[in-house]
């Protein structure tokens, strides 16, 4: 198929940056839509002109490296994929795509597609870790029986990969639901439980500092997000958040 | 006389680690404060030994291409990961871990080591529990085990499908901890382009900030490679698009020893390539060769009419296919390692019953297994007299729960449904059990430069056995390099802060920046991809799963001619002080470039099959095990340890023998 592809250019952070059209040609319909913009960056090298920056690694859907928003969608039109998973049968020929960096106040663009996602390392390290030191001394793994409700709840919020499609999606630019993850999984489980206090206050904190926005429960996120996470984590965060202020 | 010593400590296998822990020099907390270590590359590996090394009292700088150490490519590893649990109560054991690896490995790793491994194996469970990993746990509270291939226990512990995501998202916040805490200074995109040396000691790196394009020096008192492996040398290959040798090659060229680069793991089970355009490959987990079915139609007319879309799989009848895998190996039928799987599926392709366009694929079929669960559910729930339809719900429902996620990702690929029809698959490049030559302790031959994880050749012989990755890459990071380490340190107490301005650091910047600048001037006339993609076409046909004289001899020319166009042709655009991915990508290239030549050097050099390295010309001549792959311990039996000397044609080769005191040699047979 032939497309006409409207892609987000700017030179660096400071640059201004605008919309800029392209065609590409004899598009198959099995590729994912990583390697049609691999096809658009080659016709643009052997051109002399710059390729198209965009963040990408594993191409199978878990690294959380790439984002593009794609016809006003994060991740694109298709749902539980990122964008190295969205294939070309989910558009048609003579088709016009809009291919816009993830916006957020909070991931600034670095260049073209790329944006910069340091501060969700920074809200981790705020307090999304478990305080114990690497000492072959820790006691048994079997030594605390965990229900299986709750591990395998933990687990469904663990498995969020950091892409911030979420915020992406949402129109405050919220972090809740990637902050919400990474809470609900340690306080879900008895070893997360001892932190879980400091650990909140200073995760939502950091949020803020880092300039996201707030939660106003649209549920745009949990509907973009490629691993189905969960709204009830931003709800678990809240009461978490909630108790952990009375105690002060 | 070998100029290799292992340092393998003295005594019984079972007490050497202890022994050695014992015996080996500590550092005061005080002095470990004024003690930097580099850490390249942040995957379970790295990441593990970054956070660790932070914990006990160093100064650590870390270093990952991605834009955030949680995103390197461990986090793509579905299975699971071994540990001497014992659990299940099934009768494992350290030594019963150690030998399934020895042996799984083909007689190709060094004892010592995977003893040791071994040993620490079930620590790394404990500690990542510790952290919060959420494993799977039965109804009792208590952790889950599922089997994996060629092994007779259940030692394998797993979080869904997505084991190594959990276990890297543990290091990472091991990580992230002490980030918080200002002992690790975290690098993101920074990609390391050389290793410092001074006075025969690794003493730093050179790096490229890969946002701004800065050249940055960076200083320590040891430097550790945690760079993972060299599956795309081969172009297309499970890895991640980024993953890359540079840093191990780069090291390689300043002293350090290249072990087995011909061990490759190419895994039986992933998604065929659909056309030339195909960026990467993606993998199918082995657990699906528990219940899936591989066969090709026995017919050529068959083949030939499902080629052509007049004939679908589902109406073959049973005796129109051949299950070559339990017509060849009755005893472990698709249960065979991963390497004689790999083998079997070529065998049938090559000689004409691909099912696909291209040639290229054999059919993992559920069918059966989707009649036996649903049998066994209308048992379970008394259903009588079930229809067909509800037979094949109720299996249905039972291979949704096992392998749901899999399905997904392989009908979101595909575009096709593979509870209805069989999947179609093919095997790729996985895994590279070869890389940096280390002894005991982790160090490369130069002093101060430790490798680890999949980057270094150690614990996996000449085959990988599934969910063992994970097993050495933390083992490494968690506890063992923190040991091993600290004894070298300890000799550094006196040493102060390295400085940046020495004439060593001014000649490694300089090389680093020449070469930058040759890519961004060297006005030619084809991408890097265009020469990336021809290098790979080479190593898949001539160093692939099966190899012969000719065929390397050849890539070996092949090769060479490659790198000498691609020197005057590779065109590179944008320049050097900005964020330029054609650029870190043509870098990388020209490292598999040298890396892949002497990769059929060793491939040539080694006449025996072994593990994933398959000589045409070293099969079993009669007898049971006639055509099947023939190791020869009599003349093989070392680590082919290669140092550089300019080209990859000139490099030369030294020896590990390789001692077997507690395992007999034998042939694997899976008849």
């Amino acid at each position: 198929m032939n497309l006409t592809l409207k892609i987000w250019r700017q030179k660096g952070p400071q640059d201004k940056g605008k919309m800029v059209d392209y065609k590409v040609t004899e598009i198959s319909e099995h590729m994912s839509f990583l390697e049609m913009m691999d096809v658009l960056n080659e016709q643009l090298t052997n051109k002399g002109e710059e390729p198209v920056a965009f963040d990408h690694d594993c191409r199978e859907g878990i690294c959380g490296m790439c984002s593009m928003y794609i016809n006003g969608e994060a991740h694109g039109p298709d749902r539980g994929v990122t964008t190295c998973q969205l294939h070309m049968r989910m558009f048609k020929d003579g088709d016009t795509i809009t291919i816009e960096p993830f916006r957020a106040k909070a991931f600034p663009v670095i260049k073209d597609l790329v944006v910069d996602r340091s501060s969700f390392d920074r809200i981790q390290q705020a307090g999304g870790y478990i305080s114990v030191n690497t000492s072959g001394n820790t006691q048994d793994a079997n030594a605390i029986p965990i229900d299986k409700h709750s591990a395998d709840t933990a687990m469904d919020a663990a498995t969020c990969i950091g892409c911030g499609a979420c915020v992406a999606s949402c129109k405050n630019s919220s972090a809740m639901l990637f902050v919400g993850a990474k809470v609900s999984q340690y306080a879900l489980l008895p070893q997360g439980r001892v932190e879980a206090t400091d650990r909140v206050k200073n995760m939502v904190a950091q949020m803020d500092l880092e300039g996201f926005g707030n939660c106003t429960n649209t549920g745009a996120c949990e509907v973009e997000c490629p691993k189905g996470i969960s709204l009830e984590n931003i709800a678990r965060m809240n009461r978490e958040f909630f108790s952990a202020s009375i105690k002060g | 006389m070998s100029v290799l010593d292992s340092k393998i400590p003295k005594g019984p296998l079972k007490d050497k680690w202890t022994t050695y822990k014992d015996k080996i020099n500590l550092v005061n907390p005080a002095n470990k404060r004024n003690i930097d270590v580099i850490v390249v590359g942040t995957g379970l590996a790295g990441g593990s030994a970054a956070a660790t090394l932070a914990e006990l009292g160093y100064r650590v700088k870390a270093f990952c291409y991605q834009d955030s150490p949680r995103r390197a490519h461990s986090i793509a590893a579905q299975g699971g990961i071994n540990a001497a649990k014992n659990y299940q109560g099934d009768g494992d054991s350290t030594y019963r871990l150690f030998y399934d690896t020895v042996k799984g490995g083909d007689y190709r790793s060094r004892e010592a080591n995977v003893y040791r491994l071994a040993e620490v194996s079930a620590n790394i469970i404990d500690q990542c529990v510790a952290q919060g990993v959420p494993f799977a746990r039965d109804y009792g509270g208590l952790l889950d085990n599922r089997s994996f291939g060629g092994v007779l226990v259940s030692r394998t512990f797993y979080a869904k499908g997505q084991t190594g995501q959990q276990l890297l998202l543990g290091a990472y916040s091991a990580m992230n901890r002490q980030i918080a805490r200002g002992k690790i200074e975290m690098y993101n995109r920074h990609e390391m382009l050389d290793v410092v040396k001074v006075n025969g000691k690794a003493r730093g790196i050179i790096a490229r900030n890969l946002v701004t394009g800065e050249i940055e020096r960076h200083s320590a008192h040891a430097v550790v490679i945690a760079s993972g492996g060299y599956g795309n040398v081969y172009f297309l290959s499970t890895n991640a698009m980024g993953s890359n040798a540079t840093a191990a090659w780069k090291i390689h060229k300043k002293g350090a020893f290249f072990a087995n680069p011909c061990y490759t793991q190419i895994h039986p089970t992933c998604i065929p390539r659909s056309g030339d355009y195909q960026s990467k490959l993606t993998l199918m987990s082995e657990s699906l060769r528990n219940d899936g079915r591989i066969w090709v139609p026995k017919n050529m007319e068959d083949v030939l009419a499902i080629r052509e879309g007049k004939l679908k799989p589902t109406q073959l009848s049973e005796d129109q296919r051949d299950y070559y895998l339990e017509r060849r190996y009755p005893a472990f039928g698709n249960l065979v390692p991963r390497d004689v799987a790999s083998r079997a599926a070529k065998e049938r392709c090559d000689a004409g019953y691909g099912v696909n366009a291209t040639g290229e694929a054999v059919y993992l079929d559920f069918k059966s297994a989707i009649e036996r669960y649903g049998l066994e559910q209308a048992k379970i729930h008394g259903i009588q007299n079930a229809s067909k339809e509800k037979i094949t719900a109720l299996g249905e429902a039972v291979v949704e729960e096992k392998y749901g996620n899999l399905f997904q990702m392989y009908e979101k690929i595909v575009d096709e449904n593979p509870y209805k029809t069989p999947m179609m698959i093919y095997p790729a490049t996985h895994y590279t059990m070869g890389g940096v030559w280390v002894d005991y302790n982790l160090m490369t031959t130069v002093e101060g430069l430790y490798c680890i994880g999949e980057a270094n050749f150690s614990d996996h012989g000449a085959n990988r056995l599934g969910a063992s990755a994970l097993m050495q890459g933390l083992a490494d990071g968690y506890f063992v390099l923190p040991y091993t380490i600290g004894d070298y340190l300890s000799h550094e107490i006196r040493t102060g802060k390295i400085p940046t301005d020495s004439p060593e650091f001014d000649a490694a910047e300089k090389e680093v920046t020449e070469r930058i600048n040759f890519f961004v001037n060297n006005k030619g006339t084809h991408s890097v991809d265009y020469f990336h993609k021809r290098l790979g076409k080479v190593m898949w046909d001539k160093c692939g799963m099966s190899r012969n004289a000719q065929g390397l001899k050849e890539a070996i020319a092949e090769i060479k001619a490659i790198r000498e166009e691609f020197y005057k042709e590779v065109k590179v655009p944008g320049s050097a002080n900005e964020m330029n991915p054609e650029l870190e990508k043509a870098g990388r290239v020209a490292d598999f470039l040298e890396l892949g030549e002497l990769f059929a050097k060793d491939a040539l050099m080694r006449e025996e099959s072994c593990g994933g390295h398959f000589r045409e010309e070293s099969v079993e001549i009669d007898g049971e095990q006639k055509g099947e792959a023939k190791r020869n311990d009599k003349d093989y039996a070392f680590v082919a340890a290669w140092e550089y000397k300019g080209e990859p044609s000139d490099a030369v080769l030294h020896k590990e023998q390789l001692e077997f005191k507690d395992i007999e040699l034998k042939q694997r047979s899976y008849k």
